[in-house]
């Protein structure tokens, strides 16, 4: 491997990425998933780094999963993000953020789709007039939240409590960066990195005190993919997807994985779960599976958040092991307690893989 | 006393233009922004399709120079057009004059690493046809270490919209099938693949070349791209492909993996363009006055060009190029000198 090679691509796909002032659209998935990922992303922005960052609950869907599986045409879909964008417009903003890959596939797309084709954009803008008697002002800027943390990693890496570290023996912990196919595969230059090698995680690891793994099935897709899941007879493909990465990464012996995509994040946790019960495979320590983290969820960690505020409860792999690793302290007896301190529940244990 | 041909670019076409000129009884003076003459050819060591030696070939082009002006390292400021030719400056200050003006600077190799997916610059074990003639005239290399699985890549820069390259750079196919019987012939015990969109063996003998690539050497082509290049655990390159023949993705681990790279335009070409008013083509090659009739002149009176500047081509073709460019500058100026133009 030639890091200079790499470091010369990462410098070539570098984008702009204002300190600033930016309009916020959360993900379905996420929201529904792993709602404080979120929630960790506003804190850690507004609160550890006094940043403005705007939402609104008047924002829906972008519209992505139903485009993929070809429910709904482009031009439906393009609609749906003029209204987002003209939400941006009524709120005052020009930099506009979204939490999921997925969606920041579909501005991008949308964005060079107008570009190319004004009269596309004249049109999406009498649809949008016409349904919601809105209009919109295209954002000046757009980002991945993933780019805003990468754009702040060392300045998060500056508050951090605890680096990305074998507390034992001083080691940096083997980091498995996934990017979701959507954030450079189709327009390279959209993403800090590029396509092939991007960076936008590998510098957020490596700020944080991480060792990035580059692996032989890096590149290839987590499974989601849309139709590889949501029609029930392709979800075989999903999981032999995500199975090829597992057993591609595993000679690596990664500590963990870290995902941007919110579709990533969740068929690289739970398809561990399903792997192990059909072949009674696990691909961590001890058998344990892969910790698979937001960003969001990394950074609170190292900033010294509780772990079970980062809701990392909510994940099937066991992050435990992880915490330990790094010496992160935790009360596992807090674990699933509810926001009254009353105990929600205590989920059943599956048969092949270790949880705590 | 001999008039000057001035000429721009010191590789094989320079060279054998200057050697024509000279015998046509004119002073030919190279300009070379190469520390030395004789181009990519320097670089090589066989040729296809009988593998002579490059080396005997550019001795024969650099031997006999006599009664030829030439100049490396040169660095060209202006060139300006008047009525008795043309004006070339160099950043030193000094001044040739010609009545005529032959362009021959000749090519680039595509840049490797632009095609991000196959590692070129990131991977150790990825190189270019480039590096392995290297290879093959020192014998020695720091990467080639007794490869039992070599692939071959074609077409790498060369048809190829996504990086704005649609053209076939024509001498790719042969170099590929040529550099792979070395490899068979250094390392027998090595398996090769060779991904191919399609083979132009279009030259005389080349095809007996191909032929004896996969029944002598066992040589195994695969019609398909390479999508993408990784590294594995222990060192060695995982690539993935596709056999459009059988309808099946490929996934090889590989020991080593040439990149044909293609012909695109030198540097210079499009800044001699401009200061001469010539119109490049799509792949911004020189566009000639007539790519049948006149695939040697150019639009504007006394100024010639010839070998790869105007598209990827053969030696061979690059030295009758040459030559017919030179003899093109000698009827022009006869023509000229007659009807009292100059």
């Amino acid at each position: 491997m030639i890091k200079e090679g790499k470091v010369k691509i990462w410098s070539d796909y570098q984008k702009e990425i204002p300190d600033d002032h930016w309009f916020y659209v959360r993900s379905c998935i996420r929201q529904n998933f792993f709602p404080a990922a979120e929630v960790t992303f506003l804190k850690i922005l507004r609160e550890e780094l006094g940043k403005d960052i705007y939402e609104t609950p008047r924002h829906t869907t972008c519209g992505g999963i139903a485009y993929h599986l070809e429910c709904i045409p482009q031009e439906t879909q393009m609609t749906i993000i003029a209204r987002q964008f003209a939400l941006m417009t009524e709120a005052g903003y020009e930099n506009y953020t979204c939490s999921c890959v997925t969606s920041f596939g579909l501005y991008s797309e949308t964005l060079e789709t107008w570009h190319e084709m004004p009269e596309v954009e004249a049109k999406i803008r009498e649809n949008l007039w016409k349904s919601c008697r809105m209009e919109f002002k295209v954002p000046k800027y757009l980002a991945h939240t993933s780019d805003l943390f990468y754009k702040f990693r060392n300045d998060i890496s500056a508050k951090a409590k605890y680096r990305l570290v074998n507390k034992e023996t001083g080691e940096p912990l083997k980091v498995v960066e996934h990017i979701g196919c959507h954030y450079a595969k189709m327009f390279p230059s959209k993403g800090v990195g590029g396509a092939e090698y991007p960076y936008v995680l590998a510098g957020m690891a490596e700020s944080w005190g991480g060792n990035i793994i580059d692996y032989p099935e890096r590149r290839h897709c987590c499974g989601y993919g849309f139709r590889q899941y949501h029609v029930k007879a392709n979800r075989g493909y999903s999981l032999s997807n995500s199975y090829k990465k597992f057993e591609s990464m595993e000679p690596y012996h990664p500590d963990m994985i870290i995902t941007n995509c919110p579709g990533c994040h969740y068929f690289m946790d739970r398809w561990q779960y399903v792997i192990a019960e059909q072949t009674r495979k696990t691909y961590g320590q001890n058998g344990y599976g892969i910790p698979v983290f937001t960003y969001e969820e990394v950074a609170g960690l190292t900033l010294g958040y509780n772990p079970w505020d980062l809701g990392l409860q909510t994940h099937q792999v066991a992050v435990e092991p992880l915490l330990d690793k790094i010496g992160i302290e935790y009360n596992a007896s807090e674990k699933y307690l509810g926001t009254g301190g009353k105990l929600i529940c205590t989920p059943e244990f599956p048969m092949s893989i270790k949880c705590c | 006393m001999a008039e000057n041909i001035i000429i721009i670019g010191g590789g094989p076409c320079g060279l054998e233009a200057a050697k024509t000129l000279r015998d046509l009884g004119y002073a030919p003076i190279i300009l070379e922004k190469k520390q030395e003459l004789g181009g990519h050819l320097r670089k090589w060591d066989r040729l296809f399709p009988e593998g002579v030696q490059a080396k005997q070939v550019l001795k024969e082009l650099t031997s006999g120079l006599k009664g030829i002006e030439w100049h490396t390292s040169v660095d060209i400021e202006t060139i300006e057009k008047s009525r008795k030719g043309y004006t070339v400056t160099l950043s030193t200050g000094v001044s040739y004059n010609s009545p005529a003006l032959l362009l021959t600077n000749g090519f680039k190799l595509f840049p490797a690493e632009k095609k991000e997916e196959y590692g070129y610059g990131i991977y150790d074990k990825v190189i270019t046809n480039a590096d392995l003639e290297q290879y093959f005239a020192k014998g020695k290399d720091n990467v080639i270490k007794k490869p039992k699985t070599i692939g071959f890549v074609h077409c790498v820069g060369s048809r190829d919209e996504k990086v704005g390259n649609r053209q076939c750079s024509k001498v790719c196919c042969a170099t590929a099938v040529k550099q792979a019987c070395e490899m068979k012939e250094l390392f027998p015990d090595a398996t090769i693949y060779s991904f191919y969109m399609d083979l132009r063996l279009f030259g005389r003998n080349y095809e007996d070349m191909y032929l004896t690539a996969q029944k002598k050497y066992g040589i195994r082509y695969i019609r398909g791209r390479v999508s993408e290049v990784s590294e594995d655990i222990d060192g060695s390159l995982i690539v993935k492909a596709e056999d459009t023949l059988l309808c099946k993705p490929l996934r090889l681990k590989i020991d080593l993996l040439v990149l044909m790279t293609g012909i695109v335009p030198e540097n210079s070409s499009a800044s001699l363009a401009q200061q001469l008013n010539i119109e490049l083509g799509e792949d911004g090659f020189y566009k000639p006055k007539d790519t049948i009739l006149e695939p040697c002149m150019a639009e504007n009176n006394g100024l010639f060009m010839a070998g790869a500047c105007t598209g990827p081509k053969t030696i061979p073709e690059t030295l009758s190029e040459a030559r017919a460019a030179a003899v093109q500058i000698h009827n022009y100026l006869n023509k000229s000198w007659i009807s009292g133009i100059l």
